[in-house]
């Protein structure tokens, strides 16, 4: 009897110790983020002396302001467009791409699926300043089609790789089915196998989604107009140039982060996915 | 009819093909070959300097080692710190407890976000603005005054101060991965040693580390990868290579390039600093492989 009181205070104690060292982590995860949410409803003078999490009166001002004369509207716009038309342009490409590798027999297959996934493990620091001369060769500087083929041409090893894997295990009775029915190479690519493929494909959306709204180094040396400029490069200018407006900078922050984290915790569950099939590489 | 099919085939593969070869193979082949010149990235003439941009790198660019040092130093927190985090919030979610699914959702909610932004917001919770630092106000508050800091301006702390905002961005990842690892060991085994007389210590010991070292070394290859590359963090948090104190070897890349016109020297330091990274991930790829062989 005393051994089983005993036993079940000790679980008891483990488990309130482990619940208190995950509970200050998510303290510590989470304390900057409302710091920067809260702070962007701060005015210039009460942000360094309110030093309350919560502010006294709530300044939503500061986004209006930052929208519209800080131009974080049309960063804003600027960052879906370039996710959307990227995150549709790997979808259709790699996903072409990778079902004809995993279906098709043709010369050159395999060399050519080495080449993808040796762009995969090898790191190249510096082909941002050979990009950059290739676009300005091409006209393609400082244009958003520039943009957007490159960050889909970053994309697609890793897409081809998620998407040629599930390919290879999914069964092939309904696409043979649809061939006897008669449908094109393409048909049976649009009709059958993408349909299938729905949860690797929400994989590959979401990664690739991420990736190009966190994007930097290459709009940072693709654009030179402020029209052009997704939102981590506009921060970076604002910054230069509103230096002491710290509310302002953190509702345009607040502006940059919160998509992203309204996708994650909606989408979460591929995520998961994605990181522990332990194919996506951060 | 048999061509006409072959031809469908290329058809599928045509458009990842050319946007690749455009926009990845061509770039990747100019880098090798714009290393060898001296060229400031408008001039249509390029002067061949061979291997003296390489040379350079090696010999008379106490920048470039300086910078490789700092990386060093962040990845080394990285290793350690961060994957030590990482690997205990794992360790305490593998069990039977409440709010597991939680703690997993906030845990890689610093991940997901731009590493400008997480610079950003660190720096305004850090930094030296008289008022708007929030742990030097805690410092003072719980009675520490002498440990009120400018962290980011010091040149002694700026670097530690990036290492510890990337290691908070990153633990995520390895947590995530951990946990995945830690869950695909079978209960049975810790079932069955318990009846053998072992203690939580020894099972964890002889059971939970030997099966969590390929894991770890996924981990490790990963870390070093991404914190060797950090640079945008650096932008936001510090705003920039502070005199050389928090100097990275992607940082100067760019300063090569946007600030002394050198495309060519650019060029050579990303091959040298590429180089670099595939041999330290090799000597980590073998270590595991070996691991691998001598646990099975």
């Amino acid at each position: 009897m005393k051994t089983a009181v005993y036993y079940k205070t000790k679980k008891i104690t483990i488990n309130a110790l482990i619940h208190i060292f995950l509970l200050t982590m998510v303290v510590v995860c989470v304390f900057p983020l409302l710091w920067m949410v809260f702070s962007s409803f701060k005015t210039q003078e009460t942000i360094f002396r309110d030093a309350s999490l919560i502010p006294r009166e709530f300044h939503f001002e500061n986004y209006c302001l930052a929208w519209q004369q800080g131009g974080f509207g049309r960063y804003f716009l600027n960052s879906i467009l370039y996710t959307a038309s990227v995150v549709i342009g790997i979808i259709i490409v790699s996903s072409l791409a990778a079902y004809a590798f995993s279906r098709f027999r043709f010369p050159g297959r395999k060399i050519l699926f080495i080449i993808f996934m040796a762009a995969m493990m090898i790191p190249v620091p510096g082909s941002f300043v050979a990009l950059y001369v290739l676009l300005n060769k091409l006209h393609l500087r400082d244009t958003p089609f520039g943009y957007i083929l490159c960050m889909i041409s970053v994309g697609l090893s890793t897409s081809i790789f998620l998407l040629k894997t599930f390919f290879d295990k999914m069964p092939r009775e309904l696409e043979d089915a649809a061939r006897i029915d008669g449908c094109s190479k393409l048909g049976i690519w649009w009709h059958v196998a993408l349909p299938l493929a729905r949860p690797v494909l929400a994989v590959v959306v979401v990664f690739n989604a991420l990736n190009v709204w966190n994007e930097y180094i290459l709009a940072l040396i693709i654009f030179d107009s402020r029209k052009f400029m997704p939102l981590q490069v506009a921060l970076q200018t604002f910054r230069g140039e509103f230096v002491t407006n710290y509310p302002l900078l953190m509702a345009g922050l607040t502006i940059t982060a919160l998509p992203i984290i309204l996708v994650y915790l909606l989408m979460q569950k591929y995520i998961v996915k994605g990181v522990t099939s332990g194919a996506v590489f951060g | 009819m048999k061509l006409k099919a072959v031809l469908e085939n290329y058809v599928f593969v045509l458009p990842a093909v050319i946007i690749f070869s455009i926009f990845y193979i061509i770039p990747f082949v100019w880098v090798f070959q714009l290393g060898l010149y001296e060229w400031d990235g408008i001039l249509p003439t390029k002067l061949f300097v061979g291997i003296n941009n390489f040379k350079e790198i090696v010999f008379e660019d106490p920048a470039w080692w300086g910078s490789l040092w700092n990386a060093g130093y962040i990845t080394l927190i990285a290793l350690t710190f961060q994957n030590a985090l990482a690997f205990l919030l794992a360790w305490a979610c593998d069990r039977e407890i409440r709010m597991k699914n939680f703690y997993r959702m906030v845990f890689f909610i610093p991940p997901v976000l731009s590493e400008i932004v997480v610079g950003m917001v660190w720096r305004f919770i850090i930094n030296d603005i008289d008022g708007a630092n929030i742990i030097n106000r805690m410092l003072a508050g719980m009675g520490f005054p002498d440990l009120v800091h400018n962290w980011l301006s010091d040149p002694e702390t700026a670097l530690t101060m990036v290492a510890l905002v990337h290691s908070w961005k990153g633990f995520g990842w390895g947590f995530l991965i951990f946990l995945a690892g830690l869950q695909t060991i079978p209960h049975e085994l810790y079932e069955a040693s318990r009846v053998d007389g072992a203690n939580a210590r020894e099972s964890f010991k002889k059971i939970t580390i030997p099966l969590m070292i390929p894991v770890m070394v996924l981990v490790a290859i990963l870390t070093v990868l991404g914190s060797m590359q950090v640079f945008e963090l650096i932008l936001g948090l510090v705003g920039g290579e502070f005199a050389g104190h928090t100097s990275v070897p992607a940082l100067r890349i760019l300063a090569s390039m946007r600030v002394s016109s050198r495309f060519g020297y650019a060029c050579a330091q990303g091959i040298s600093f590429g180089l670099i990274l595939v041999i330290i991930s090799f000597i980590q790829y073998r270590f595991s492989h070996k691991a691998r062989q001598a646990s099975n």
